[in-house]
């Protein structure tokens, strides 16, 4: 008996989420005003063919910045990790 | 250390390597890419130099220092040329050389064409500080780590 129960709860919960992604209908996005703007306004804009590199380095550029300094902060906690042993050799 | 045989060839590819990331950094604002993709290609070749000759051995010829200094180098590139839009007048991170007719400022035709370097404005600029951050960051990543585990052992 548990197992059926079992059974159609998956069965349930698989047919809620296939439901809901067929439901959507695929390459129409609810709100694209902010795509066609940066398609339509990027190449005189910032001068880029390229409008990926245009969002993430020139209207994105905070978010970019963000990318950079976690980068850095990375490398910090790793030098702070194997600090002891990259200054063994030394002493 | 490797045999003689794998160090001969990544001796051979690194350039290619090297050239490979430079030129996806440099049209970073032409085609697919940009500064990270490309600074992680260039550390892709410093990591099959690492794994050629050992982590002693490129540490004691490139060393953390040159590329710890190479990250902190491409991170204020990057800040410094994202800050310098306030002298002409800008904001933080606007694009104070785009569409200027100087260097980088060439006017791009609207929809798809070939493309033009001389384009991007300060675009391109931040993809090669990018680039420089991130090929140091992720090379004195490996190398810290391999020494860290005493790669030297075997």
């Amino acid at each position: 008996m548990r197992g059926i129960a079992r059974a159609l709860t998956v069965v349930i919960l698989a047919g809620a989420f296939l439901y809901l992604a067929f439901a959507l209908s695929f390459g129409a996005p609810a709100a694209s005003e902010m795509d066609d703007y940066f398609i339509g306004h990027g190449q005189e804009q910032t001068g880029a063919n390229n409008i990926v590199t245009a969002v993430v380095f020139d209207y994105r550029g905070f978010d970019t910045l963000g990318e950079a300094t976690v980068l850095f902060t990375a490398v910090l906690g790793v030098g702070l990790l194997f600090r002891k042993f990259s200054t063994e050799e030394d002493e | 250390m490797m045999t003689k045989i794998v160090r001969a060839a990544a001796g051979i590819l690194f350039p290619f390597v090297l050239i490979f990331g430079f030129y996806i950094v440099a049209h970073g604002h032409l085609t697919p890419g940009g500064g990270f993709q490309g600074g992680a290609v260039i550390a892709t070749g410093i990591v099959l130099l690492i794994a050629a000759f050992g982590a002693g051995e490129i540490g004691r010829r490139i060393g953390p220092g040159a590329l710890k200094g190479s990250e902190a180098l491409g991170l204020l590139l990057f800040i410094g040329t994202a800050a310098a839009a306030f002298g002409f007048g800008g904001t933080f991170f606007s694009n104070w050389l785009a569409n200027g007719g100087a260097v980088f400022g060439n006017i791009v035709a609207f929809g798809p064409n070939p493309g033009d370097l001389n384009t991007g404005g300060v675009i391109p600029l931040m993809n090669l500080a990018v680039g420089i951050e991130v090929l140091g960051a992720l090379s004195v990543i490996v190398l810290l780590m391999l020494k860290g585990v005493g790669e030297e052992a075997e």
